[in-house]
């Protein structure tokens, strides 16, 4: 069992790894396709009329063609070096270390929050499908879902921030707390509330509904009214054997997500001003600094296939049959 | 053509303490400024490169004007002349008669934040290897720098190769002339120097650390040779990138400044109803900005002056600020804004909105009207610099509508549209917003001359050219009288209005808003890019 599970596992960290090389080639192409490179970024933010455009560029290694560009790239990435940014001015590595915790801590925590949330609220509601709580609970993942999360972070800003006064507006944490100190732990927490559920919110509705269908059909299976007939408790009933049931999709659903989270973090990070991967990336976009920006997609790449693969694992446990097939 | 000067903007401005009279109000005297404390601001964007004397442009100033200074500062004058400027690191400047030198006297006793002294030796080092070779505006103003000559520690000679009109060296003081500290920078790489993002400078402010995508912070530097200054303890400036937070974290006081319209024009009323918010639009009178029509000479019909006569006059001017600025912008006549006493010329060929008059001059010039209506059709790019300049590209191509012409409006993002009007040349008409830099020989004739190659950003890439056009230039350029170089540029303005090369729409400066607590905050006319020692808190 354990060495199936090991070679199923590598399996896919394989498939994973051909992913990252034509996730990296094509990104590359896609972006030296686009009008203007990092030099005209350049001139464009700097204004005036000067500046060596041609000297720039050779510096900056775009004089030379596309190919050669793409080879020496693809070289310095098997010596595990993701090169230069030329926006920032400094090795690529760096700038993304710098960035992805933020991200993951704020990804991560939307993610668990929806997913607590979500399939809270989707057992609730499944519980009495058609009642009143289910109702309510279905409306509410109707607004949810139909509220842009950028909109429903500036409102809970207005709100929370504004008017309340409760949290603080926006960055990770506050400049004077030391690092490390529980002070400084309860403060990134603070600082995280508005952007967790701006960002969460919308996820917890789509995970509502998956979970409530997943009990509302579990409801009908045989293997529930045997439990019931058995004389088992309600409760066990609902939580081990309906819900382990409804929760195959969600599983599912938070894997193919951990992309979109990533990614859908941008507009979230500038919002609150979070110093975040997704706002490095819309920035290594509009300065055209391709290093940087294939960096931040094949550590995104690499995330989302760690991610998948220990979904994977999680849903060979809820679910035997996943390895065998 | 005299300014007309308020009591308010006189109480602020820093030569009239020098003259000795006792101000109250918002100008800072030592009976009622307070020291102490860290202003918050908020910053939009972070600039590859911090270094001024390199990038002179007002993202960079914004932060490294408060680190690194120039030998002079813009000033308000107290009696209501043409802006002048005030000594920083220069006490006094000196133009020979025939514009071949200028002899700067510099501030003694003044030290780098590391500690070393600084010297002519540090200028003559910055102009001859940083204005001169690698300064985005210097290349131009300083392009015939040949020698600086520094007989002592306190005075350097900048010897030209071909004259150079002292009132151009003047002007161009405040932005283009920060001073680099010689002893980091000689011998090595220019361009990948540490300090060009860990600047070094004379200022009042020392750079402490940039934590990318979060803050700048900047401390107070001890040593600093206007005594008792800077007020402040510090600045912190915070990554702001979304403008409704920027709003959001001025009611609350997370930011109490945001400086070059940060803030939208649509949360500026809400903002304003909060007691005591100030929103100030003095404080920019030396870095205004144009909303202007670029146009593509190359395409057969624009180069028709009457077509583009008939744009001009199609083109409702006060509709423009009205509406897109909400009131805050000025209808412009030419290259030159009304602000700059100096310069601007007001009797030039005006072009009052009068579409009627338009139509006529198109069927004149052979553009008749077809079966659906349309004359001809035209590609439009906007420049993505400004909301406004988006806008305008909106507003254009409904103008253009109405006269028989069909605007096709394409959006790029910054370097795509960098590259297509600026290297391909790819457009008919498009949306610009040059800033207008003290004066007209810094980055404003490069707008209208003729021969630049191709790719050089914010310049003619129009194939505009006209000799009589070129040589209005050129005489200004070797003017070295500052009455005769005003009367050439008077010349230029007319020409620019008669031939229409590029169509200006508007001017317009930038908002301040800021906390009731803050103090200062209009003190010069370049002061959002200034050094900052003489805001404070209340």
């Amino acid at each position: 069992m354990n060495f199936r599970l090991a070679r199923f596992a590598a399996r896919r960290l394989g498939t994973g790894l051909l992913v990252l090389l034509i996730v990296s080639i094509v990104n590359f192409m896609l972006l030296a396709a686009a009008p203007g490179d990092a030099v005209d970024a350049y001139l464009a933010e700097t204004g005036g009329a000067g500046g060596d455009a041609a000297g720039l560029r050779t510096a900056w290694g775009l004089s030379l063609g596309l190919w050669p560009r793409l080879c020496l790239y693809l070289s310095g990435l098997l010596h595990f070096d993701l090169g230069w940014s030329v926006a920032f001015d400094r090795p690529v590595v760096g700038l993304i270390l710098e960035r992805l915790p933020n991200t993951l801590l704020l990804s991560g925590t939307a993610l668990a929050f929806a997913a607590a949330l979500g399939t809270s609220m989707g057992i609730l509601a499944g519980m009495r499908p058609h009642g009143i709580g289910d109702g309510i609970l279905r409306a509410l993942s109707l607004i949810l879902s139909a509220i842009p999360n950028f909109w429903l972070g500036l409102m809970l800003m207005l709100l929370f921030t504004l008017k309340l006064a409760w949290l603080p507006l926006g960055g990770i944490s506050s400049l004077t707390a030391s690092e490390g100190s529980l002070s400084h732990v309860l403060d990134v927490a603070k600082h995280l509330v508005l952007p967790v559920s701006a960002l969460g919110l919308g996820y917890a509705a789509l995970y509502q509904r998956l979970m409530r269908a997943g009990m509302v059909q579990a409801a009908g299976e045989d293997y529930v009214r045997t439990a019931r007939a058995k004389g088992l408790a309600r409760r066990r009933i609902l939580l081990r054997h309906m819900a382990r049931n409804a929760i195959l999709p969600v599983v599912t659903m938070l894997g193919l997500q951990a992309g979109t989270l990533l990614g859908g973090s941008v507009v979230i990070e500038s919002v609150f001003a979070i110093p975040g991967l997704g706002r490095l990336a819309a920035e290594a976009v509009t300065r055209r600094d391709a290093p940087l920006l294939l960096g931040i997609i094949l550590i995104s790449a690499l995330l989302v296939i760690l991610i998948n693969v220990l979904i994977d694992l999680v849903q060979s446990k809820l679910d035997p049959r996943v390895v065998r097939s | 053509m005299t300014r007309s000067l308020s009591r308010r903007r006189l109480l602020r401005t820093g030569t009239a303490a020098a003259l000795g009279l006792s101000l109250p109000l918002r100008h800072p005297s030592a009976a009622t400024t307070s020291k102490g404390g860290i202003l918050k601001v908020a910053a939009d964007t972070e600039p590859r490169n911090l270094n001024p004397a390199i990038v002179a442009s007002n993202g960079v100033f914004f932060v490294a004007s408060k680190v690194v200074e120039p030998l002079a500062e813009q000033a308000f004058a107290p009696n209501g002349a043409p802006i002048g400027q005030v000594p920083r690191l220069a006490t006094g400047w000196e133009g020979a008669p025939d514009g071949r030198s200028v002899r700067l006297t510099l501030r003694q006793g003044v030290t780098w934040h590391d500690g070393q002294p600084f010297d002519s030796r540090d200028v003559a080092f910055t102009a001859l290897e940083v204005w001169r070779k690698l300064q985005n505006l210097g290349q131009v103003v300083f392009a015939s720098l040949e020698a600086v000559d520094t007989p002592d520690a306190a005075t350097a000679i900048l010897r030209f190769a071909q004259p150079v009109p002292f009132q151009l060296f003047r002007n161009a003081m405040p932005a283009l002339t920060s001073v680099l500290p010689r002893h980091l920078y000689e011998g090595g790489d220019i361009m990948t120097n540490p300090a060009n993002k860990q600047p070094v400078g004379t200022g009042p402010f020392r750079f402490v650390e940039h934590k990318e995508g979060d803050y700048y912070r900047l401390e107070r530097h001890v040593g600093y040779w206007q005594q008792d200054q800077p007020y402040l303890d510090g600045i912190l400036y915070r990554v702001l990138p979304d403008k409704g937070a920027i709003a959001a974290a001025l009611e609350t006081g997370d930011i109490d400044v945001a400086a070059f319209s940060a803030v939208s024009l649509a949360d500026i009323d809400r903002l304003t109803q909060q007691e005591g918010m100030q929103v100030d639009q003095e404080g920019y009178e030396a870095l205004t900005y144009q909303v202007m029509i670029e146009i593509n000479h190359r395409r057969k019909e624009l180069a028709d002056v009457r077509v583009r006569r008939a744009i001009a006059f199609a083109v409702d001017r006060k509709q423009v600020a009205d509406t897109i600025f909400m009131g805050r912008a000025t209808p412009a006549t030419g290259p030159v804004p009304r602000s700059d006493a100096q310069f601007f010329e007001e009797s030039v060929p005006h072009y009052a909105f009068d579409p009627a008059m338009a139509e006529r001059m198109l069927d004149e010039a052979g553009y008749p009207r077809g079966a659906d209506g349309k004359r001809f059709s035209l590609s439009l790019l906007p420049a993505p610099w400004f909301e406004q300049t988006l806008q305008m590209g909106d507003y254009l191509k409904q103008a253009l509508a109405r006269i028989g012409i069909e605007a096709i409006i394409t959006v790029l993002d910054p370097a795509a549209h960098q590259q297509a009007v600026y290297t391909d040349h790819r457009f008919d008409l498009a949306i610009g917003s040059p800033a207008y830099r003290n004066d007209p020989g810094i980055s404003t004739t490069i707008l209208y001359k003729s021969g630049i190659p191709a790719g050089v950003p914010f310049s003619n890439q129009y194939g505009y050219a006209d000799t009589l056009m070129d040589n209005i230039i050129a005489q200004a350029a070797a003017a070295t009288d500052p009455i005769m170089r005003i009367t050439v540029f008077q010349r230029f303005q007319k020409y620019a209005g008669l031939q229409l090369p590029i169509i200006p729409v508007v001017d317009f400066t930038m908002l301040t808003t800021a906390r009731p607590n803050v103090r200062g905050i209009a003190a010069n006319p370049r002061w959002a890019v200034s050094n900052w020692a003489d805001t404070w808190l209340a």
